[in-house]
C-alpha cells in the first residue's frame, strides 16, 4: 500500500523560547494510506489539530519530515505550500469558517476564485456538489441563515470544489446530533469510495467507531499511543 | 439572472470613464465655441479700458480687486466690517506690497 | 489573458460581496468620499476655468492707470495731469476715464457707471449689463430712475442690454452719456475718475511709471502687469475660504484613511485566514484589498468629477452661490468657458485615490502573510 502521507519524528513547539513554550506534538512516526478513512483520536489538548494542520501544509513542523506521496513537503516555500494545500487537500474546519453575509453558493465557489477559472464553469461545478449533498436549494441563501446541519454540507462542498485528493475534516461531528453525525460518516464512505484519502480529527465515538473508518491513531499529549484497527 | 457583482462595477466604471470623455470633447469643442463670446469680452475691455471682471459686487475693493488701495477698506465704515466671503476669498493685490517698479518713494 | 481577466472579476466578486456585507458604512463611505471629490474639483475648475478667462480677457486692458489719491482716499483727477504726462516720451496714448459706484437702495445692488469713449446714443439713454436688468426687471424700452447727487432724479431709458455670454465683464455695467454721468455724480468737468494709459514699447513702462510717479507725485500708479498679477493670484490656493475647504477636504481624507490603515477587524482578519486556509495565496489576498480600495475609490472619484464638471460648466457653480455671493445682491451667472487643467486632475486622482488604497493595503499584507493554522485554532 503507499502511504500517501508519511510523518518522520515530527516535533511542533508554538512559543518556542518563550515563557510561554508549549509542545503539542512529541516525534511522531505515522504513515496515512491512500483511498482510506484515518481517524485521530484523542481527548483536547491531545494534539489532533495540530497533527491535521501539519499535514494539509497550514503550517511547518518544529522538526521532523512530511511526505506527500514521496515528495518531502516540510521545507518547501510558502507560495508552494499554498499551492499543494489548494491543489491536494480539502478542509472541513471544526467552526465551519464559512464567510459570513455571502450565499452559500458563493462559499462553496470561493477556493477557486483565483485560479481564473471561468465563472460559468465554477458555478456550475459548485451548484453540482450542492446537489449531491441535497442542500442545492439553499444555493442563495446567506451561510447564516443555514441550520448547523446544512452550513456542514456546504463547509463539505467548499472542501471539494477544487477536487482535492485528500478531505480533512477537524472535529466535524462537535454540533452535530448522532443522526446527522452518522449521515456524515456515510458521506465520508462516498467519498472513500470515489478514491479519496479522508483524515478527520474527532473524539467522538459515532466517529471513530464507524464500519467506515479503515485506520485509527489514537494520541495522548502529543504523541502516538497506538493505532488501532 | 441577476448580473454578476464585477459585471455591475465594470459597466460603471467604463459608462464613468465614457461619460468624463464625452464631457472632455464637450469641454474641447466648448473652447473652440467660445471664442467669439471670449473675443467679444476682449473687445469690451479693449474698448471701456476695464480693468476688473465682474465677480463680487459688494464693495469697491471686491468689485475692482486691481483698482484697490491700502486705505479703501476702511473707508466704508468706522467699525470697517469685512465684506465677507469675498474678502476672504480675495486676497489683497499682489501689488500692495511688491509692485512691479519702486514707485513709492 | 482572458485567464487573467476572469481571475480579477472572480475577486472582483468577491470584494463586492465583502463590501456589501457592511454595506450601511459603505455606502457612507463612498457618499462622504465622492462629496469631498466633488467639492475640490469644483474649486479647481472653477478657480481655474476663471483665471484662464481673466488672463485671457484682461490682456486688453490699458498698459497703466494713473489714480489720484488725496489724505488716502481715491480722488477725481484733473485734467491737467493728463497734459504733463503726454509730454512723457514713449506714451501712445493717454485718456481720462469717468466711471463710478453707484449704490441702489431700491434693491440694495451696486452698479458701475461708466462713460465710454464714444457713446451710440443720445443723453437719457443707456446700456446696461445682464444683471443690471435681472434685478431691477428691466429691458430694452424700459426706463429707469436714478437719484442724482443733488436730490433730484433722472431717468434713462435703457437702450441695450448686454449679452449673457459678456457678464463676467460687463454684469453691473450702465454706459451713460457724460453729460447724464456729470448730472448723476456732479463734480467738474476739468476732472476725470482716473487716466489710461498705452504706452508704444512695453518694456518702457516701468520707466515711464518711475517718471510719472515723480511728476505727479500725488498719483498712484497700476501696470497691466499687476492686474493680471492679481487674477493669477486671486484664486490661489492659498486664500481665505478655499483653504478651509481644501484643509477639511485632506483632513476628511485622512481621517478615511487612518481608519483603514490602523488596522483590520477581528472578523476581516479571521476572513483572510479562512482564504489562506482554503488555497489563497498571499497575492490573491492582497489583490483582493488592492480591489477593495481601488472600488471605493475609483468609483468615488469618477463621480465626484463628473458631478463638479457638471455643477460647474453647466450649473454655474449654483452650489457655491451662497459662499460667493456673499452680501452682494447683483451676482453675475457664472456661465464659464471650460478650462480644465489636467494636471490638476491628475493631482487630485493622486491625492484622492492612491492614498486610500494604499491604506487598505497596508494592514492587510501583515495579515495576509499569516499563519492558515491559526485559522483552525480560532
Amino acid at each position: 500500500m503507499i502511504a500517501m502521507i508519511q510523518l518522520d519524528n515530527v516535533k511542533k513547539t508554538f512559543n518556542l523560547g518563550r515563557p510561554n513554550e508549549f509542545v503539542a506534538l512529541q516525534g511522531v512516526n505515522l504513515s496515512v494510506e491512500a483511498n482510506k478513512i484515518t481517524v485521530f483520536k484523542g481527548p483536547s489538548g491531545s494534539g489532533k489539530t495540530t497533527l491535521l494542520s501539519l499535514v494539509g501544509c497550514m503550517s511547518r513542523p518544529t522538526s521532523g519530515r512530511i511526505h506527500l506521496l514521496d515528495r518531502e513537503i516540510t521545507s518547501l516555500p510558502e507560495r508552494f505550500l499554498t499551492e499543494i494545500r489548494r491543489k491536494t487537500f480539502g478542509f472541513i474546519f471544526q467552526q465551519y469558517n464559512l464567510i459570513q453575509g455571502v450565499t452559500a453558493l458563493e462559499n462553496v465557489m470561493v477556493p477557486a476564485y483565483p485560479s481564473g477559472e471561468k465563472f460559468s464553469t465554477m458555478k456550475k461545478r459548485a451548484m453540482d456538489l450542492l446537489d449531491i449533498f441535497n442542500i442545492s436549494s439553499k444555493a442563495d441563501s446567506q451561510v447564516e441563515r443555514l441550520s448547523g446541519g446544512e452550513m456542514q454540507r456546504v463547509a463539505i462542498a467548499r472542501a471539494l470544489m477544487n477536487n482535492p485528493q485528500v478531505v480533512i475534516a477537524d472535529e466535524p461531528t462537535a454540533h452535530l446530533d448522532t443522526p446527522m453525525s452518522k449521515e456524515f460518516m456515510e458521506i465520508m464512505g462516498r467519498l472513500k469510495e470515489s478514491s479519496k484519502t479522508v483524515l478527520i480529527a474527532s473524539h467522538d465515538p459515532v466517529v471513530s467507531e464507524s464500519p467506515l473508518v479503515d485506520c485509527v491513531w489514537n494520541l495522548r499529549d502529543g504523541k502516538i499511543e497506538g493505532e488501532a484497527g | 439572472m441577476p448580473m454578476r457583482k464585477s459585471t455591475v462595477f465594470l459597466v460603471y466604471l467604463f459608462s464613468n470613464i465614457i461619460l468624463l470623455t464625452v464631457l472632455g470633447l464637450h469641454s474641447l469643442y466648448q473652447r473652440e465655441a467660445a471664442s467669439p463670446w471670449l473675443e467679444e469680452k476682449r473687445e469690451m475691455v479693449r474698448r471701456l479700458d476695464l480693468t476688473d471682471l465682474c465677480l463680487f459686487t459688494e464693495a469697491s475693493y471686491t468689485r475692482h480687486l486691481t483698482q484697490a488701495d491700502g486705505h479703501v477698506a476702511f473707508q466704508d465704515h468706522p467699525v470697517s466690517l469685512e465684506h465677507f466671503p469675498s474678502g476672504s476669498l480675495l486676497r489683497p493685490p499682489s501689488m500692495m506690497d511688491r509692485t512691479h517698479v519702486r514707485l513709492d518713494r | 489573458m482572458s485567464g487573467w481577466i476572469d481571475k480579477q472579476k472572480n475577486i472582483l466578486d468577491f470584494t463586492f460581496s465583502s463590501i456589501l456585507r457592511r454595506k450601511g458604512k459603505n455606502i457612507a463611505l463612498l457618499l462622504v468620499y465622492t462629496l469631498i471629490v466633488f467639492l475640490l474639483a469644483s474649486v479647481m475648475f472653477l478657480t481655474y476655468s476663471i483665471k484662464e478667462e481673466a488672463s485671457t480677457i484682461l490682456k486688453d486692458s490699458p498698459d497703466m492707470i494713473v489714480q489720484k489719491i488725496s489724505a488716502g482716499r481715491h480722488d477725481p483727477i484733473p485734467l491737467s495731469y493728463m497734459e504733463k504726462i503726454k509730454e512723457i516720451r514713449g506714451i501712445s496714448s493717454v485718456k481720462g476715464r469717468l466711471w463710478g459706484y453707484y449704490y441702489d437702495p431700491i434693491t440694495g445692488a451696486n452698479y458701475t457707471f461708466m462713460v465710454p469713449e464714444k457713446f451710440p446714443h443720445e443723453p437719457g439713454e443707456i446700456e446696461i449689463g445682464q444683471g443690471v436688468s435681472r434685478v431691477r426687471a428691466t429691458f430694452p424700452g424700459d426706463a429707469l430712475d436714478f437719484r442724482t447727487w443733488d436730490g433730484k432724479v433722472i431717468n434713462l431709458e435703457v437702450k441695450k442690454v448686454f449679452s449673457a455670454e459678456s457678464e463676467l465683464v460687463s454684469s453691473d455695467l450702465i454706459l451713460i452719456s457724460e453729460e447724464d454721468f456729470r448730472l448723476l455724480f456732479g463734480g467738474s468737468g476739468d476732472r476725470v475718475t482716473d487716466l489710461v494709459l498705452r504706452v508704444r514699447n512695453p518694456k518702457e513702462i516701468p520707466t515711464i511709471a518711475v517718471k510719472i510717479a515723480e511728476l505727479l507725485p500725488d498719483t498712484r500708479i497700476i501696470l497691466r502687469e499687476e492686474i493680471l498679477r492679481t487674477y493669477d493670484a486671486v484664486f490661489s490656493w492659498r486664500g481665505g475660504i478655499l483653504i478651509l475647504i481644501l484643509a477639511g477636504a485632506v483632513l476628511a481624507f485622512i481621517i478615511l484613511s487612518w481608519d483603514k490603515a490602523s488596522g483590520l477587524s477581528q472578523e476581516e482578519r479571521k476572513e483572510i485566514g479562512i482564504l489562506k486556509a482554503i488555497g489563497w495565496e498571499t497575492s490573491d489576498v492582497i489583490l483582493m484589498k488592492f480591489w477593495e480600495g481601488m472600488a471605493i475609490s475609483l468609483s468615488a472619484f469618477l463621480a465626484g468629477i463628473i458631478l463638479a464638471y457638471i455643477h460647474v460648466f453647466f450649473a454655474s457653480s449654483s452650489l457655491f452661490e451662497p459662499v460667493l455671493k456673499g452680501w452682494a445682491v447683483l451676482y453675475p451667472q457664472f456661465k464659464l468657458v471650460p478650462f480644465i487643467d489636467a494636471s490638476q486632475v491628475v493631482a487630485l486622482f493622486f491625492l484622492t485615490v492612491v492614498p486610500y488604497t494604499v491604506a487598505t493595503l497596508i494592514p492587510s499584507w501583515r495579515a495576509a502573510t499569516v499563519d492558515p493554522d491559526s485559522v483552525m485554532r480560532a
